[in-house]
């Protein structure tokens, strides 16, 4: 049986960028789609072709203009397309993602379980019951977009975003979860805190979880944290 | 060969970074490319030296830098005129002049342009992170520690003394870019201009904008006339990729340049500036006025090979001096 190939739509983003679109909405088929293709550039890299970046519905490819054309990646696209099968793509990694809930690690726990009436306890529940899939890496260095929430813990972003969120602060905001990897601005709703380093420059590849992989959290006691600090 | 002490920072100014063309092939884990804003100039720079392209070198924002030279070495300035001194005289831009230890450099305000790319024969020493010795500010890699420099810092080289041989290169002057107060910017429409009527494209090439004071290195902020959206549409979109020059419209209605620190943007972008003038992007200074031209993709491949001539013209007359690549070894 043959796949349902997407319909690609190709936008100039500038003469050194392509965006390639593969649907108009955050879903998994379409984000399955999106990953299909950038492994299959991964495996058919195009000369002169600078970076990928995968989105959840699209793809940007950068290039060098005094290399490529946008026509010359639109035939490799195509092409590539006509022959993917996202059901042959590999096994995505699973992340297991410890995190301590709520007081000082999760400042919006209690707010957040007040906006659903129900304990903190519920909440860390309902976030830990899933495995969450990752549709993008962007924002910042490492940051995962994740999805889609559980109907019963969608929350909306903070009114007044923070200045400065901690690196580590597991966080929620409309049907997405995600993990600040860097200290930086965010509106989102902070739940908790990941030990684990998401991105480290020296480290290759720099980022831990990558664009497909799947993350399930787990909570842990703060006493546990010591034990995950070299 | 270990690695000479070149410069010391007596006064950093507002922001001085190490850049070089800045890193290319992470956007898919997040990192965005940094690098010299005007890559143009700093090219110009390293060329005089005689360093490959992607050498880092200083870039120095708005004024302030002074330095104190530790060895003989040369130098290049280009990019904004921030009218260099050396040892308190006047330093020409855009060649490359010789310098001893003991003497000093120092930079006054911007006379034109926002930002001076000081390059070194030899290269700054720094390491590379992700293919790249660019300074990502904002998550604190790459360059001097991750950071802006400041006084007491000192930067090293590896090879200054077999660059000596390029003093004397310069540019000439009919291939120096001239710097406005009134900005001309090409760009190509979209990706999402689709999405807004007709009314805001026409307003978006006929009215001026204004640079706020809110502009750095993440992006340029533009005051003008509003460019809101078709009625209906939400005010934003699905997170995607974005690149240098991708022209960014908030809820505000107010457009801002993206630069290279950002990768995704969960904005409508109306048009894309065209990498021939990427470069004046690192020149333009709030207050600056800005007007927006659209051409099409082969208008925009035709002026970048223009640009590009000319780096090629330069690369020829400095081939020629074989004493720039021949140097002096101590």
């Amino acid at each position: 049986m043959n796949p349902p190939h997407p319909n690609p739509q190709y936008r100039l983003m500038g003469d050194r960028s392509l965006l390639v679109e593969l649907g108009n909405e955050i879903g998994p088929e379409i984000n399955q789609h999106v990953r299909c293709l950038y492994l299959a550039l991964q495996t058919a890299p195009l000369e002169g072709l600078t970076d990928t970046m995968p989105g959840y519905r699209s793809i940007l490819l950068v290039f060098d203009p005094l290399k490529l054309t946008p026509t010359l990646i639109q035939a490799h696209v195509d092409g590539l397309l006509q022959e993917m099968d996202p059901a042959s793509l590999p096994e995505p990694e699973t992340h297991r993602v410890p995190v301590v809930y709520g007081d000082e690690y999760g400042p919006d726990l209690t707010m957040v379980a007040d906006y659903h009436q129900t304990t903190p306890e519920a909440i860390i529940q309902r976030h830990t019951a899933t495995h969450y899939r990752v549709y993008m890496i962007g924002f910042t260095p490492g940051f995962p977009y994740m999805g889609q929430l559980p109907q019963n813990l969608v929350t909306p972003r903070r009114d007044i975003p923070r200045t400065a969120v901690p690196p580590g602060s597991v966080a929620i905001a409309e049907e997405q979860t995600g993990i600040y990897p860097v200290q930086s601005p965010g509106g989102w709703q902070i739940l908790g805190f990941t030990p684990l380093r998401l991105f480290d420059p020296a480290r290759h590849p720099p980022a831990l979880i990558h664009m497909g992989d799947r993350v399930r959290f787990y909570a842990i006691q703060k006493q546990e944290l010591r034990q995950w600090r070299q | 060969m270990a690695a000479v002490k070149v410069l010391q920072i007596l006064a950093s100014g507002p922001l001085t970074t190490l850049q070089d063309l800045g890193r290319t092939g992470y956007g898919a884990f997040g990192v965005p490319p940094s690098g010299a804003v005007d890559a143009f100039s700093l090219r110009i720079g390293n060329l005089l030296v005689g360093n490959p392209d992607h050498t880092a070198g200083l870039e120095i924002t708005l004024m302030g830098l002074r330095a104190k030279v530790l060895s003989e070495m040369v130098v290049a300035i280009t990019g904004g005129d921030m009218q260099p001194l050396h040892n308190g005289r006047p330093l020409p831009m855009w060649e490359a002049a010789l310098l001893n230890p003991g003497d000093t450099l120092s930079f006054q305000v911007a006379k034109t342009g926002c930002r001076s790319y000081l390059t070194v024969g030899g290269g700054f020493e720094a390491p590379k992170i992700m293919g790249s010795a660019a300074t990502n500010l904002s998550t604190g890699f790459g360059g001097l520690d991750g950071r802006a420099l400041k006084k007491g810092d000192l930067l090293a080289s590896h090879s200054p003394h077999t660059h000596l041989g390029c003093a004397g290169n310069r540019l000439h002057g009919a291939m120096v870019p001239e710097y406005a107060d009134n900005w001309r910017l090409r760009v190509i429409w979209g990706p999402q201009e689709p999405d807004f009527p007709q009314a805001t494209k026409t307003r978006f090439l006929k009215d001026a904008f204004t640079v706020t004071s809110e502009s750095d290195r993440t992006g340029i902020r533009l005051k003008g006339p509003l460019l809101p959206a078709k009625e209906g549409l939400p005010t934003s979109i699905i997170s995607e990729g974005v690149v240098p020059g991708a022209i960014q419209v908030p809820g505000s209605g107010q457009p801002i340049i993206l630069l290279g620190e950002t990768v995704t943007g969960g904005y409508r972008k109306i048009a894309t500036v065209i990498s021939a003038d990427l470069p004046w992007l690192g020149q333009i200074r709030p207050d600056h006025g800005v007007k927006f031209e659209a051409v099409t993709l082969s208008e925009a491949q035709k002026a970048l090979q223009k640009r590009e001539d000319t780096l090629n013209r330069l690369r020829e007359q400095i081939g020629s001096h074989p004493i720039c690549t021949q140097g002096t070894t101590p």
